[in-house]
């Protein structure tokens, strides 16, 4: 146990994801080494990003404003829905290029062992957005694991009776630049049963 | 198969140990608590990436130490393979195959196969059914690899249904629950008929080599008691009536996972409410149980304490047959058991096992160890062990 205010911030920055007791501490003491006006800037990155940045009433996505780039951004086909668990989802997706629609962010995915549940997931949401936007097709990209899967299906029974719209999924299977012999069972046998006309 | 030679770093009681095993039976003679089962069960460690005895990992390195070392290499149809495995509780674990590039721990399931016979073997014939749902899970791992995924993601699932059943009993259920429910129920489907239909076609093949390893290792002599007694095992499916017929048995159809997740659909949907009222999962792979009958009483609570032994043993020479008969012969581990049988069934499993391809056996005393496993010795004391020529 280090003294009052250096034990603090280890105990504080070992909260943080990913980071463990003794990568807290270095960080610690990396900090305490550091220039006062590198700590002033960590500092006010922290306030700012409690009191800066709001959602965005449309896609749920972290914003600056009451609508994020994305939303206002004429050039963006706003029939066209990529429906995503978390903000760093839309990232991923914007750094492949491919895709000119928007998004929706949920917030998470079903898990009712940790108490989560279509109420508090950002679900109503998307079905008002589907009702007044004029929304043709929604690409579901929740995380290919149980609970993603599972929220997939949700969405996928909740929004198949609305006419006029089509609901897709993103294809899962191998990943480029892999080899086929490396592939787990798993991945190969969704490759297998997803396979398309080539 | 067999394993030429065990490395272990750090394992359980074993600062260091280093033995070169050859084919044919090899006895391990030590006293209690000097470390014989901890050698055997690293072997087993390589095999399933588990131990028989503990559920994690942590109690199987070194007190006082990080991280424990497994090398294992094996010789299989005049190759040898070279497995390394470094158990770190609390981090990944890592694998190497052949001095390569690090592999993911599962990667190296097959490289090893073992039957290990064990004390705790008992619980199979007298235990809950959740020994003898482990010990059919462990077999369809070890006969396919890919089954270990699909036992994860069913248990996964039914732990986020079970806590949805139990919130929205609770609740008096709403309408949103329920049809998060149905989603639920779908996914439980899907990956309980995978499992399922994995369960009947092994209980399918593996059936048949019970009854006759039951036959062998209880085969009558003279005092033996109540003879010609029929040992069979069947699945017993919480699907009731909706189980199509012949599935799990040795002449019936192949089990067709389609079938059985409608099946467990419908199964689903019938005990919805009953499910809701107490709050627990009542469908699925996860209520089953192997059956075991001896003649016509279940032998669970009927079958004397030399019966079940016998049983029990069936079960993993059931096992042992079974893996040879898919391929190469897995390596064969009596851990300690021989101290539990009485003298006619020792020398009815040693007269059994002689002929396996690499027999590996333990015993406090080597008067345990019937004279047809006499083969290589080892001795272990005081932390370390030595061959004895």
């Amino acid at each position: 146990m280090y003294e009052g205010p250096v034990q603090d911030l280890i105990d504080e920055l070992g909260r943080l994801p990913g980071v463990g007791p003794k990568s807290a501490q270095r960080i610690a003491f990396h900090l305490l080494a550091a220039e006062t006006e590198d700590v002033t800037r960590l500092q006010d990155a922290l306030q700012s990003v409690k009191e800066g940045v709001v959602f965005c009433d449309v896609c749920g996505n972290v914003s600056e404003q009451q609508r994020c780039r994305i939303c206002l951004d004429s050039r963006r086909e706003p029939k066209l829905v990529c429906v995503v668990e978390e903000p760093k989802d839309v990232l991923a997706i914007e750094r492949t290029r491919e895709f000119r629609g928007r998004y929706h962010v949920l917030g998470g995915a079903l898990d009712p062992l940790s108490g989560v549940g279509p109420d508090q997931l950002r679900v109503r949401e998307l079905v008002n957005r589907i009702g007044t936007d004029e929304v043709t097709e929604v690409i579901i990209a929740t995380d290919p694991n149980t609970e993603g899967e599972a929220t997939a299906t949700y969405l996928v029974r909740l929004l198949q009776d609305f006419p006029g719209l089509s609901v897709t999924r993103l294809a899962s299977g191998l990943p480029m630049g892999g080899d086929l012999e490396f592939a787990d069972e798993m991945t190969l046998g969704r490759a297998l049963s997803g396979r398309r006309t080539a | 198969m067999y394993v030429r030679h065990l490395q272990l770093g750090d394992f359980r009681s074993w600062e260091h140990a280093d033995l070169t095993l050859r084919p044919g039976p090899t006895v391990l003679v030590g006293a209690n608590g000097e470390g014989k089962t901890n050698l055997v069960e690293a072997l087993g460690y390589v095999a399933t990436l588990g131990s028989h005895r503990v559920s994690s990992d942590a109690p199987l390195v070194r007190h006082g130490t990080q991280r424990a070392v497994v090398r294992a290499a094996v010789v299989n149809g005049g190759r040898e393979l070279l497995v390394e495995l470094e158990i770190a509780p609390g981090r990944a674990n890592r694998a190497r195959l052949n001095r390569g590039a690090a592999a993911r721990p599962r990667d190296v399931l097959g490289a090893l196969r073992t039957v290990l016979f064990a004390p705790e073997d008992l619980s199979m014939v007298r235990g809950d059914p959740g020994e003898r749902r482990r010990f059919i899970d462990d077999l369809l791992v070890a006969r396919a690899p890919r089954f270990a995924g699909v036992r994860t993601d069913y248990e996964r699932v039914l732990k986020q249904r079970g806590a949805l059943l139990k919130s929205s009993g609770a609740a008096r259920r709403s309408s949103g629950d329920l049809r998060t429910l149905e989603v639920w129920d779908g996914h439980l489907a899907r990956h309980g008929a995978d499992l399922l239909a994995g369960r009947l076609d092994l209980v399918a093949d593996l059936a048949p080599h019970v009854t006759r390893a039951y036959a062998n290792v209880a085969a009558t002599g003279e005092n033996s008691g109540p003879a010609g007694r029929v040992a069979e095992a069947r699945y017993r499916g919480s699907l009731g009536e909706s189980m199509p017929e012949g599935y799990g048995t040795a002449h019936g159809p192949r089990a067709d996972t389609e079938v059985l997740e409608a099946a467990l659909l419908e199964e689903l949907a019938r005990v919805r409410d009953q499910e809701l009222e107490r709050g627990v999962c009542l469908v699925g792979p996860h209520r089953d149980d192997l059956e075991l009958v001896l003649g016509e009483a279940p032998a669970k609570g009927y079958a004397s304490h030399g019966e079940s032994w016998s049983l029990a043993l069936a079960l993993r020479l059931a096992s042992y047959h079974l893996l040879s008969e898919d391929g190469a012969e897995p390596v064969l581990v009596l851990d300690d058991v021989f101290a539990e049988l009485d003298r006619r069934r020792r020398a009815r499993l040693a007269e059994l096992v002689a002929g396996a391809e690499q027999v590996l056996v333990t015993a406090a005393v080597p008067e345990d160890v019937p004279d047809e496993l006499s083969g290589d010795r080892f001795d272990v004391r005081d932390g370390k062990v030595w061959r004895v020529e």
